[in-house]
Formats: C-alpha cells, sequence, structure tokens
C-alpha cells in the first residue's frame, strides 16, 4: 500500500502533538509530518471565511461593534430585525450552496474527481492515488483534475473549511480514501460525523481536534472505522476527558489516539 | 383635592387625604418610568399585541384567533410552528397554542441554533426466526425510501457487538445513519421558542367547551345533522371557573393522550361524534440504572425479540430503558406512580438474558409517563374531522408522537394552509380507516417503517429550517 503523509497539505493549524512523533511505532505506511506552516497564501484564497463562521451562535467572540449595535437595533425595530434575518437566510443559503454535490462531475467523471472538485473549491487540499504533491486550492477551476479520473483519492485536508453534513456526503462514497484531516471545521457536527461511515473499510488517519460542534456523541460513531491508526481528538469540548479517552480506545483497539490526555487518576464510576 | 394652606412641608400625613406634595413628584415620575420599563422589555419580538403601560398581562387567551390548537406537546407546538413558518404573509395568521399545564416560564426568546443532543448511535432490532420474515421486509421497504439500514446475522451481530448474546436471534437490522436518540424537552423548547418569535400566541387553560353552528340550525336538527362547523372554543382558566370564548376558524386537536377525552367535550353534537375517537392514556415506565461492566461507546438503541428495550445514556456507565407490558397487564393510568417491581420481574431478566453485563446492576431512578394509544389499530389519527370541518386531529401516536411530531405538525400545517397534503401523503393515517373499520395494521415492526419515513425527513427538515444546515 502507499505511503500517505499527513502534513503535506499547507494547513494552518494542526499542531502536531509532540507525543504523536515519538508515538508508538506505526504501520510502516502512514507517516505524520509536521506542516510547514505558511498562512498568508491561504488567507488569500478564503475571501469567503467569513461564511465559515456562523454569527447566529450566541457564543461567537468576534462580535463587533457594529454587530452588537445592529442585534441592539433587532430588538427594537421590525426593519432591523427583519435585515438581520434575511442576512442569516441568505448566509445559509450560500453556505448550502457552496456545499452542493458537483453532480455533473460525478456522473461523467467519478466521484473521486466530484470530491476533489468539492474540496479545492472550499478552500482545501486533495490528495491522489500515485501523486507527489497534495493539490492546493487556487481560486479557480484546475483542469488536470479531469485527467486524474482514473485515480483513487487518498487523503483529504479541509481543516478549517466551511464543509457541512450535506457537503459530506460527497466524501462518503470516495473507496479508497485514507486520510481526512476535518480540524477546526465549524460546521461538522455530531450529526456529519455519523455520515461518514461508509468510510470504514479504508479510512487510516482521522483529525477532529478543535472541532467546536463535535461532542462525545458523534465520537461513539466512529465504532465504524475498524482500519483506523490515527485519531486526533484534542481541543473538543467534551465533559470529561480522561473517560473519554479509556472508552474511545476500548472501541478502537489498535488506533493510536492523540489528545485527551489522562491528566487525574479515572473516575470511581469507571470503567474496565 | 384642595391642598391645605398652611401646611408645612413634610408634615405628617393626617387624617384628611392631603394632596401630594411636590417632593413626591421625583418618586412618582421614577415609579413611572420604571412600569414603562418593565413594559417595555417585557416586549421583544414577537410577544404579540402592545399592553397599554401600567396593565399587568392578562392571562386569558385573546377573543378572536384564526387557529386555536389545543395541546402543548411536541405535536402542537409543532404544528403552530409550520403554520407560521409556511404561512404566505408574514403576521398573516392568529395562532394560539392552549396548554392545560405549563411548567416552564415561557416568553424567554433566544435565537437559533439549537442543540437537541442528538446521538447517532442507530437502532438495532433483533428478531426471533418467526418475525425474521416481517423484519427483512420492513428493511427492504425502508432501503427503497433512502433509509441507511443494513440487516445483521448473528455471526455479525457477535462480532460487531459482542456484548450480545445472540440466542434466539435470526435476523438484526441496525441503522447507520440519522438515527439514534435526542433530548426531547430541548426539542420542544426550541419549537416553542421558534414558534413564540413568528408570532404565535400561547395560554395556560383548558379547553372544555364548544359552540358550533349546530345551535343556529332552524330548527334544531336531532339526528339527521350532517355536518356543523365549529364557532368558538370556551377555554377554562387553571383552577377557576372562569372560561373566556376564543372565536376560531379551525382547532387542531394535539391533545395527545385526551385527544379522545377532548372530543367528548360538551358543546359537540353527539350525532358528529361518531365514531368516537379511540385515543386513551396508557401508563409507561422508564427505568435507568447504573452497570460499570456493560456496553462500551458503540452501544446502540437495543430492541430485543421480547420488547425490552434499552439504551446508553451519557458515558458514565448509565443506561435505560423498559417494556411495554402486554394488553392484560396495563397499569392503571389515573396516576404517574412507578411500579418498581416490574422492572424486577419482568424488564430486567429479558435484558440480563440478551445482555450478559446487565445481571449485576445498580438501579437508578425511574418514572412514568403517559402514551397517546389509539387503541383501534395504535398508529397516529392524521387529518379533517369527518363530520366537523374545521376540526384537525394530530395525535394518537402511541409513543412514536416525539418522532412523528415534526412531519405531523407540517402535514397539518399544509393542510390548513393548502388544503391537501404537500410533502408527505398522510391521508393513509386519515379518519377514513376510523369510519369504515379498516385498521392500518402493521407487521412487525412496520412502525419502524413509518417511523424512519416520517421521523427522517420531518425532523431533517425541521432541524435545517430551525438553523442547522
Amino acid at each position: 500500500m502507499e505511503p500517505v503523509t499527513w502534513g503535506g497539505a499547507q494547513s494552518q493549524c494542526i499542531p502536531v502533538h509532540p507525543n504523536a512523533l515519538c508515538a508508538p511505532p506505526f504501520p510502516p505506511h502512514v507517516e505524520v509530518a509536521a506542516p510547514p506552516g505558511g498562512v498568508a497564501s491561504r488567507w488569500r484564497l478564503r475571501h469567503t471565511t467569513w461564511l465559515a463562521h456562523d454569527t447566529s451562535n450566541m457564543a461567537a467572540p468576534r462580535a463587533g461593534l457594529a454587530h452588537r449595535l445592529l442585534q441592539g437595533l433587532s430588538r427594537w425595530f421590525y426593519d432591523a430585525e427583519a435585515a438581520l434575518d434575511w442576512a442569516q437566510r441568505l448566509r445559509r443559503v450560500r453556505l448550502h450552496r457552496m456545499n452542493a454535490t458537483h453532480v455533473y462531475l460525478r456522473d461523467i467523471y467519478g466521484p473521486n474527481v466530484a470530491a476533489a472538485a468539492l474540496t479545492l473549491s472550499l478552500g482545501g487540499s486533495v490528495r491522489f492515488e500515485g501523486q507527489e504533491q497534495w493539490l492546493r486550492p487556487q481560486g479557480r477551476w484546475q483542469p488536470q483534475l479531469l485527467q486524474l479520473r482514473s485515480a483513487p483519492v487518498r487523503g483529504l485536508d479541509l481543516s478549517a473549511c466551511p464543509i457541512t453534513y450535506s457537503g459530506l456526503e460527497s466524501l462518503a462514497s470516495l473507496p479508497r480514501l485514507a486520510l481526512l484531516d476535518l480540524s477546526a471545521c465549524p460546521h461538522v457536527d455530531d450529526w456529519a460525523l455519523a455520515r461518514l461511515h461508509a468510510l470504514g473499510p479504508s479510512l487510516r488517519a482521522l483529525s477532529l481536534s478543535r472541532c467546536p460542534r463535535v461532542t462525545e456523541r458523534g465520537l461513539a460513531t466512529l465504532h465504524h472505522f475498524r482500519e483506523l491508526r490515527y485519531l486526533d481528538v484534542s481541543g473538543l469540548a467534551v465533559p470529561n476527558p480522561g473517560l473519554l479517552r479509556i472508552l474511545l480506545e476500548e472501541m478502537l483497539p489498535g488506533c493510536h489516539i492523540v489528545g485527551m490526555e489522562l491528566e487525574s487518576p479515572p473516575s470511581p464510576a469507571g470503567t474496565t | 383635592m384642595q391642598r391645605a394652606l398652611g401646611c408645612p412641608r413634610g408634615a405628617p400625613q393626617t387624617h384628611h387625604p392631603l394632596p401630594r406634595p411636590p417632593s413626591e413628584l421625583g418618586l412618582s415620575l421614577r415609579r413611572l418610568g420604571q412600569t414603562l420599563q418593565d413594559q417595555l422589555s417585557a416586549l421583544g419580538p414577537g410577544t404579540g399585541s402592545w399592553v397599554p403601560p401600567g396593565a399587568t398581562r392578562d392571562p386569558r387567551p385573546p377573543e378572536e384567533a384564526d387557529v386555536v390548537v389545543v395541546g402543548g406537546g411536541v405535536v402542537g407546538w409543532s404544528v403552530a410552528y409550520w403554520l407560521k413558518a409556511l404561512e404566505a404573509r408574514r403576521h398573516g395568521m392568529r395562532v394560539l397554542v392552549v396548554e392545560r399545564d405549563p411548567t416552564e416560564h415561557l416568553g424567554v426568546l433566544n435565537e437559533p441554533p439549537v442543540d437537541i443532543q442528538f446521538q447517532p448511535s442507530g437502532y438495532l432490532f433483533l428478531a426471533s426466526p418467526q418475525d425474521a420474515d416481517g423484519l427483512e421486509a420492513t428493511v427492504k421497504v425502508q432501503r427503497e425510501e433512502g433509509v441507511q439500514v443494513m440487516l445483521l446475522s448473528p455471526t455479525q451481530l457477535k462480532e460487531k457487538f459482542p456484548w450480545i448474546d445472540t440466542e434466539d436471534v435470526a435476523v438484526a437490522s441496525y441503522g447507520l445513519e440519522d438515527e439514534g436518540w435526542f433530548d426531547p424537552w430541548t426539542l420542544l423548547t426550541a419549537l416553542r421558542r421558534k414558534a413564540m418569535s413568528l408570532g404565535v400566541l400561547s395560554c395556560a387553560g383548558e379547553v372544555r367547551g364548544f359552540v358550533t353552528s349546530a345551535e343556529d340550525m332552524m330548527p334544531p336538527q336531532g339526528p339527521d345533522l350532517l355536518s356543523a362547523r365549529i364557532k368558538r372554543v370556551h377555554v377554562y382558566m387553571q383552577d377557576s371557573l372562569e372560561y373566556q370564548p376564543v372565536t376560531c376558524a379551525i382547532v387542531v386537536n394535539a391533545a395527545g393522550a385526551w385527544a379522545g377525552e377532548l372530543l367528548e367535550a360538551a358543546g359537540l353534537p353527539e350525532a358528529l361524534c361518531q365514531p368516537p375517537l379511540p385515543i386513551k392514556p396508557r401508563k409507561r415506565y422508564v427505568f435507568s440504572w447504573h452497570c460499570h461492566d456493560g456496553p462500551g461507546l458503540s452501544c446502540p438503541f437495543l430492541i430485543d425479540t421480547t420488547g425490552a428495550y434499552f439504551r446508553r445514556e451519557g458515558i458514565g456507565g448509565n443506561y435505560l430503558g423498559g417494556m411495554s407490558p402486554p394488553e392484560e397487564e396495563e397499569p392503571d393510568p389515573s396516576d404517574l406512580s412507578v411500579d418498581h417491581n416490574y422492572f424486577q420481574e419482568q424488564v430486567w431478566p429479558r435484558l440480563a438474558r440478551r445482555v450478559p453485563a446487565f445481571s449485576s446492576l445498580r438501579p437508578g431512578s425511574s418514572w412514568a409517563g403517559y402514551y397517546d394509544h389509539n387503541s383501534f389499530d395504535r398508529n397516529g389519527v392524521v387529518g379533517p374531522h369527518p363530520r366537523l370541518p374545521n376540526l384537525f386531529v394530530a395525535a394518537g401516536f402511541s409513543g412514536h408522537g416525539l418522532q412523528h411530531g415534526p412531519a405531523a405538525g407540517r402535514a397539518v400545517a399544509e393542510l390548513v394552509l393548502k388544503g391537501q397534503y404537500e410533502t408527505l401523503d398522510l391521508s393513509r393515517l386519515g379518519w377514513r380507516r376510523l369510519v369504515q373499520g379498516e385498521p392500518l395494521m402493521e407487521a412487525l415492526h412496520e412502525e419502524q417503517e413509518a417511523q424512519h419515513k416520517v421521523f427522517g425527513k420531518g425532523l431533517l427538515g425541521v432541524v435545517t429550517a430551525l438553523g442547522k444546515s
């Protein structure tokens, strides 16, 4: 089986845990390499990053003065409320459209090309089998995708991309996907994770670190991934990280789990 | 009132009525300001009609409403929400929800998105050899509708869930996607808040009387009466004999377990209420327990061949479950007391046989609730009444009200607003089968089919509408 590199994509935010590099021996065909970094080019392409943040979330810290003023006005004036409502609806419609399946590509060129096109349009990177380099998003359509129609997609880097439940439908049908990076995706939640069950036979590395909407309920659906060897669950908002890690290790034997370190002794309400 | 001349400022107030000295003017202005502030802060978008400052909010419902929804459960609020979401013009109709027992402070508005704590772990139905054909047929129907379900043989079952004892299991069906359990209270609260933010009115009261057009007929018709329209609804206030007649165009009966009782209320002509709605409350228990060796994170919602069920609750080794008793052993529904012997003697042995780890467990809390049981065929009744054209019913789901709620609400809203079903055709769940005496009997587990069809599409629709994309 062909080696799959993890950090080849230019991801701005996977801080690879120092312990991961001296982790117990991986199967030789999964390497973990630290990403080179470089944020500037990413931002140039992410002109629609504001869509990635759901501003209707009450806990959003980025509410500026203008936003707070508008929220206050909407409590008093129907016009302001209607305007905010329309803005929110528009944002949601655009997010949904960004995640729509490329049906034409899928029917003519196959699910791999369709998934790759979706990933690139959302700002993620793709790696095909037989290719050395990751294909980066360039803000425009890349015609060399069509020549890769016979090669299966092996790795997808969707970190901090606005992919949603409906977008994951395109990815779920990839037969040979081995690496999936969903770290810091603001719209991936428990419900969306359940959609990935079809990747069970092939997925070997998965990262869910810092996804704000993933909780222990979504992690419970990962039992479908029997071949998983690397799972990154750091930075998740879960109530009892130590206990959850033990349960995850029990559920996925043979998988190296990063994150949710055992800081305190396990609680007596306990597990085996 | 004459100001007493010569009365020194600050002198003690004596017997005759004194006009207020100027020092109190500031105080009364402040009080006026405070009252104004209270009134205005109580208002927010969508709290209904403006109340003049100084007047307290009237607990009585308005005198007129377009649609009165009787019952403030999941189905009732779902109907109200969908009526507002699908209406052609904003604030186009006035919807009133009448709930007999509101236990939460209403009127706190919030913005979506809402987290119903959905746990997508799937349902696992086990079938014994005699039920295997029924289960396989059901799964075939579900897959045709696009549901992601797989059938497992006993060996596959044992491999996937090693803690199950597969004795007497011929085949099992396991839901892979979009299936699991969630927090019903959050869903109800979310529906209520969203509906109220869209302008639905709510009041605490009980509908005990109707006024129909039958009383206007001259000469008063007897048993030949063909149909009548409901003109007014009498809403009785809590703990009082006072009632408010609410003139309405349409009444929706979403009273759940008491839907049958509502149609026996005063004012509805006897001749029109045939056949009676066979929905009665049935008491069901839910027990929770702790087992530290039990199934792990991958535990689905398991329904045994015997009808006992359980699911995991949280990650601390807690589980909850129960069983529906057979007809002969129905508990008395007059109160909500729990029979703990039922767990010891009926539920626990069956679950311990299926999951050997449950042989040692520590029982925790338990509670009881009502199913709106339809004794005709245990399926819901959705649709207009055959003799009262402006009465719609959405009740009798016999334990599946939560799952069917969003979709049933949408169906009734479409009936009210557009006159026909558009998204899902639920005419098979209508009154016709009650009138003609043809029960919609299911093969075993065909309820799962209805659940999947109605629940999957309905809930997805609700959740998308509530702001998750």
